[in-house]
């Protein structure tokens, strides 16, 4: 059994899992919608926009990729990239002049996190979507 | 675009709640598990947000 799980499976073709994953980033559950898993893409487009929306309406910041010491590196350069993988969501907000400053408080604090959080479980969408175009899961 | 206020139990039951669904989606393989796993986590959620805010309250004195 554990010899089973650390067999390596092949690599499927790019051409079957690519289109997927792509529209999975662009449009949040969008690769399941491809896939004919509309129930499931429904809850994550849902579960996902509302997350990002609600980050919007909280004014939450959006990061950008800066360096310095490490943790600076770190964070801003990781937020940002949990930011793109919110994908059409945050291209629209960026496109319509979304710019908002990184300020104090609770609430722009949790709405800075909802639209990070937001492209990270989009994500993990993106890998379900993966494994099922490749055959991976059912 | 409209303003919201939330209050730190609303922001994290929202939170919860989203992450939970995402979760319980993509990490089981039929529909009975993912439910299940779902609630189990959004019930996590739960536990650590009023578990870590008796924890803070406590500890403020």
């Amino acid at each position: 059994m554990a010899k089973e799980k650390e067999e390596k499976q092949p690599m499927p073709a790019v051409g079957s899992w690519a289109p997927a994953v792509a529209l999975g980033w662009l449009i949040p559950g969008g690769g399941h919608f491809l896939l004919k898993r509309t129930g499931r893409g429904a809850l994550l487009m849902v579960s996902v926009t509302t997350m990002f929306f609600c980050g919007l309406m909280m004014r939450g910041a959006m990061f950008q990729p800066q360096t310095g010491d490490l943790l600076t590196t770190l964070i801003n350069t990781g937020g940002f990239i949990g930011d793109v993988c919110s994908g059409i969501l945050y291209l629209v907000a960026v496109w319509m002049g979304y710019n908002q400053p990184d300020l104090a408080g609770h609430v722009h604090d949790y709405g800075t996190k909802f639209l990070v959080t937001a492209g990270l479980l989009n994500v993990l969408a993106m890998v379900d979507a993966f494994e099922i175009a490749a055959g991976r899961k059912d | 675009m409209p303003k919201m206020n939330l209050s730190h139990f609303e922001a994290s039951f929202l939170f919860s709640l989203c992450t939970s669904i995402v979760l319980g989606v993509v990490t089981k393989r039929t529909d009975r598990e993912r439910l299940q796993y779902g609630v189990y986590t959004f019930a996590c959620f739960l536990l650590a947000l009023f578990g870590i805010g008796w924890i803070m309250y406590f500890g403020h004195g």
